[in-house]
This record gives C-alpha cells, sequence and structure tokens, in this order.
C-alpha cells in the first residue's frame, strides 16, 4: 500500500489573516512539504499542473526534479500532468529523464484539465478533450515502448523514424495513472493498457465513483490483465486532523468556509457526511479512510490533500507529523493486511522492472486465461 | 399497461403557493388522460433552494437534491410551472434545471406553466422558458399555462377560460406520454465505446 499526499498547488490567501504568499514562498513550501513527506515515512508526492493563476506549477518535471535530488525514498509523481495540452513527444522526453535522474523513483497521473482557455493557449480544444486524451497517450505508450516510432495523427505533427530520448531507465516506462472524475472513456482507456485508475473522489459523493472504479475493474479484466480486484486503483482523501475532534472542526472551520472548490456552499457538517474529507482526530481519519476500502475494493494507492486552501506551512507541517505519525502506519499495516495475495501492491519501477523480466511468459498466461 | 408518472416541479416561493396551485390543477388535468394509477411526483423547489446553490458551487448534489433529481429524470412527463420574476422564470427555477446534465431531459415531455400578478407577462412562457425547454431539448407541449391573479376569480364569469386551458394542455401531454414507450434511464456505462472504437476515431 502506497501512502502519499498531493497537492494543487494553489496560492491562496490564508482567511484567518487574509494574507497570500507569494509565488516564491508557495513553490518553496511546496519543496519543503515533499521533503517532510519523506521525513515523517510517506511514499509518494505529487503536484497538480496548472498554466493559469492562482497556480504555480506550471513546470512540474522540474520541481520533481529538484526534489529527486532533496529525497532519497519518496515516489515523486503527478496530480495531473495535462495529456491534453503538452506534446506527448514532450512529456515522453521530460519524465524519461526525470526517470533517470530520481533512479526510478517516478510515475505520473494522466489527466485533461478542466479550464476551457488553457487549452486554445495551447493550440488545443476543450471539445476534443477526450480525442486528444486518447491520440496523445497512444502515442506517449509507443514513444516509451518503441525505439524507432513512426506516427500520423490528427493532432501533431507526423513522425517519421523518430527516437525518444533518452529512453526509459531500464527498458520500462515510467508507471502511469489515468485520472477522471466522471469520464467512462477514461476508465476504459487505463483499462485498455492496463494501467492504474485514479478516482480523485475527494469533492463529490462516493457512490458515484463506486460505479467509475467498478466499470474500470471490469474493463481491465476484459482486456485480459487479470482478476478485476487485480486492477490498480488509487483514491484522493482529504483529512484535517488535531488531538481532540473539536479543535481541528474549530482550527479548520475557517479554512474549509472559503476554501476555493467548496467555500460559501455546504456546511463543514454537510460536506464531511457526503464527501470523504475527514476533519477530526487522526482515529476518525483512520476509521473513514478505511471505509474506502469497503466501497472500492483493495486498493494500492492513497493520497491526501493536505495543503491548500490557504493553510499556513506551519499547520501543513504538523498535519503531515500528526499524518506519518499516527495515521500512516496504521494504514499500511491494516489495508496490507487485508488485501488477498493475489492483488498487487502499489507499483514501483523495482516490481516493474521484475515483471519486464518475467514479463513475456505472463503475458502467455495472461491470453490463454482470457480467451479460454 | 405500464403505470405513468408525471414529476411536477414548481418553483412557487410564498406558501401558499399559486404556482404550486396551478402545477396541482394540470398534473390532475394531464392524469385524467392517462390510465389510473398514474403516479405524481411532487418536487418543491423552495425545500431544495439550499442545496441547489451547494450544487451549483461544488458540482454535486446533497441526497434529498439527487433524488428530486432522479424523480425527474425518470420520469414520463415533467410538469415544470415557475412564478413570474422581473419578467421571466425566477431564479431558482432556472437553477434547478442549470444543475442537470445537459442531456438529462432530451426527448422528454414538458409541459410548462407560470403564474403571475397580470396577463400582461404571460408571453414570459413563449420568449424565456420555452426557449429553456428547446435548449435542453425537451419535447414542450404546443399549450403553456399561464395564471395571472385575476384568473383564479375568473372561471364562472369567463367561461373557465383558465380551466379549459389547464384541461387542454393536460390532455396534450397525457397524449404524448401515451404515445411513448415507458421513460428508461441513460446508463452511461452500457453506452460505453469500447477501446478499440475510441483508439480507430483517431
Amino acid at each position: 500500500m502506497q501512502l502519499g499526499i498531493f497537492t494543487v498547488g494553489d496560492v491562496t490567501p490564508d482567511p484567518t489573516t487574509g494574507q497570500a504568499p507569494t509565488e516564491h514562498e508557495r513553490i518553496k513550501s511546496m519543496v519543503a512539504i515533499a521533503r517532510k513527506a519523506e521525513e515523517v515515512g510517506l511514499d509518494v508526492f505529487a503536484t497538480g499542473e496548472h498554466h493559469n493563476p492562482p497556480f504555480v506549477p506550471s513546470s512540474p518535471t522540474t520541481m520533481l526534479g529538484y526534489l529527486a535530488a532533496q529525497t532519497e525514498k519518496l515516489i515523486l509523481s503527478t496530480s495531473t500532468t495535462l495529456i491534453t495540452t503538452n506534446d506527448p513527444v514532450k512529456i515522453a522526453e521530460d519524465y524519461a529523464m526525470l526517470q533517470h535522474l530520481a533512479d526510478g523513483r517516478v510515475d505520473l497521473m494522466l489527466g485533461r484539465g478542466n479550464m476551457g482557455p488553457v487549452y486554445p493557449w495551447f493550440g488545443q480544444d476543450i471539445r476534443t478533450g477526450i480525442e486528444l486524451a486518447i491520440e496523445n497517450y497512444h502515442l506517449l505508450h509507443r514513444l516509451w515502448r518503441e525505439d524507432i516510432v513512426d506516427w500520423e495523427g490528427e493532432f501533431r505533427t507526423p513522425l517519421q523514424g523518430f527516437t525518444s530520448t533518452p529512453r526509459p531507465l531500464d527498458g520500462v516506462p515510467p508507471f502511469v495513472w489515468h485520472g477522471s472524475i466522471r469520464s467512462p472513456q477514461i476508465a476504459e482507456q487505463a483499462a485498455y493498457y492496463g494501467d492504474g485508475f485514479f478516482a480523485n473522489h475527494i469533492f463529490w459523493p462516493t457512490e458515484h465513483f463506486v460505479r467509475l472504479v467498478g466499470y474500470y475493474r471490469q474493463r481491465f479484466a476484459h482486456y485480459g490483465h487479470g482478476a478485476p480486484e487485480q486492477a490498480i486503483v488509487g483514491l484522493g482523501g482529504q483529512v484535517f486532523m488535531r488531538k481532540n475532534s473539536q479543535d481541528a472542526v474549530r482550527e479548520f472551520r475557517p479554512y474549509f468556509d472559503n476554501a476555493p472548490v467548496y467555500g460559501h456552499g455546504p456546511s463543514l457538517e454537510e460536506f464531511t457526511s457526503q464527501t470523504p474529507l475527514t476533519v477530526g482526530s487522526p482515529q476518525e481519519v483512520i476509521d473513514k479512510t478505511l471505509t474506502f476500502r469497503e466501497h472500492f475494493g483493495d486498493y494500492q494507492r492513497q493520497l491526501f490533500l493536505m495543503d491548500h486552501a490557504g493553510l499556513p506551512l506551519r499547520t501543513v507541517l504538523e498535519q503531515l507529523d500528526l499524518l506519518g505519525g499516527e495515521v500512516v502506519p496504521v494504514l499500511r499495516r491494516e489495508l496490507d493486511a487485508l488485501r488477498p495475495a493475489n492483488v498487487p501492491d502499489g507499483p514501483t519501477h523495482e516490481a516493474l522492472v521484475a515483471a519486464s523480466l518475467t514479463g513475456t511468459q505472463l503475458e502467455t498466461d495472461e491470453l490463454e486465461t482470457s480467451t479460454s | 399497461m405500464t403505470l405513468r408518472t408525471i414529476a411536477v416541479v414548481s418553483a412557487g416561493l410564498s406558501q401558499p403557493s399559486s404556482t404550486r396551485l396551478l402545477a396541482d390543477q394540470l398534473a390532475a388535468a394531464t392524469a385524467r388522460g392517462l390510465p389510473a394509477g398514474t403516479q405524481i411526483e411532487e418536487i418543491e423547489l423552495r425545500e431544495l433552494a439550499h442545496d441547489i446553490v451547494n450544487n451549483l458551487l461544488t458540482g454535486f448534489p446533497s441526497p434529498a437534491l439527487r433524488r428530486a433529481i432522479e424523480q425527474v429524470t425518470s420520469a414520463d412527463g415533467l410538469i415544470a410551472a415557475t412564478p413570474l420574476y422581473s419578467g421571466s422564470y425566477n431564479g431558482l427555477f432556472k437553477s434547478f434545471f442549470d444543475v442537470l446534465d445537459p442531456d438529462a431531459l432530451a426527448g422528454k415531455p414538458v409541459l410548462i406553466a407560470a403564474t403571475g400578478g397580470t396577463a400582461r407577462h404571460s408571453l414570459a412562457l413563449e420568449h424565456a422558458i420555452r426557449p429553456l425547454f428547446t435548449y435542453l431539448r425537451a419535447v414542450t407541449v404546443p399549450t403553456a399555462v399561464f395564471a395571472a391573479t385575476q384568473d383564479w376569480g375568473s372561471a364562472g364569469s369567463s367561461g373557465g377560460a383558465l380551466t379549459a386551458r389547464i384541461e387542454r394542455a393536460g390532455a396534450e401531454l397525457a397524449a404524448v406520454i401515451g404515445q411513448r414507450q415507458p421513460a428508461a434511464e441513460a446508463d452511461p456505462y452500457a453506452s460505453a465505446a469500447p477501446f478499440e472504437q475510441l483508439l480507430r476515431n483517431r
């Protein structure tokens, strides 16, 4: 079980003081948060990618490359990498380079992006978002697996005899998650390639995502990658903790009430009852997070959103102490113990390399199973 | 014979509400044109007002609002009634239809109705409310019913003009519903294209 954090990278004023960090302060605080994640024993740090204010992380591989040099164990990931508006050739090159620098501690989560104007800024159209995601990823998938690629598609200039360099570390591409909150086509895409599916269910009710994840699992099996319960699932989470539940609620309420995504809407109490948000003691966070497995089955990666809505860095670091000290060890122990032996652990470069060495035999077995 | 369901949405804000009164009479008139046992599902938007605003802000409905949305989208026909504010539907009425999926009412038989202080605003049904349902690709019946304050007292003297319009509109909606197969919920997963097809289209 991989447990970690993901950040949007928003610059939001602290509603209790009215003060917003500078972009420089926010970028440096993201680095401090990632380093803290490693220090307290988390497995994953993922950064968003955005190309408009009030967000700072427009250049994820620059940040993750810097973090690769500052950390030793942490898996560096994204939440999400825009497969629609980035050139898939540049994604192939950037993340392969990052994978080498980080000695394999890299994977990425692909997403479409929901901000209309960003698409034309990069020469695209949000109305073709699904088509862009499908064509661009198909090319990216080939660029990492075929040394010489001839390509012609609808959305980028053709390639003749193109080799994406550097080639992936150990000949094994970074693991890919596909993130979606409502599109069956993206669940279908993740299933087709046998990639991971990340359901960021933090802002929506669980029952919607139960169907989406169930569909991905069923299609994963349909395409011969294994049984439905062997599909690779990641989930979001959002928590704020203090030793005493009442202290957590009192401290977090002004941040909740003014949060960019859901502020000025439902009450904290309504939102916590309708979404995965947990505001309370570490034990309450453990209890709520364990219900995710009951809804979605055994899963491989749990990422928490910890640093949004203008929370000051000091508070976020305290939260990470609680997350790493009291919550994650229990969740890891419980979820690892509950996961059956035939369900894979979270994807790592080492595991993918090991699988690739026996891969030919495995794929033959799987094909025989799926056609029998 | 399959039993039919009619969802009745009222955006009236006062209690008691003349918009609800009009909507109920339209529902009764429609039911008279359908087999006995037709089910009427009443949706009072006033009770869902906060949930509707929250849905606009968060992108998802509360459990109560989700039930109301499912009542509307799974019904065989819809009666949608609003008081007129500033010459058009009120904000609550529009906000409810704004939080539905864009395709949720495609092909749905709909009867539109409005209430207002005077008959001077009755064409708002034609220049504001009917275009909303045209955008949503609903099938709106020809007769739209407007009830001004005065109409409620004029049944006897004016030959029951409001009552006659209510009966005609209800009969039109019943006829459209009667011609159709019972409504079935669209399933985005059942109709999802296999990946080979998504890829081939590239």
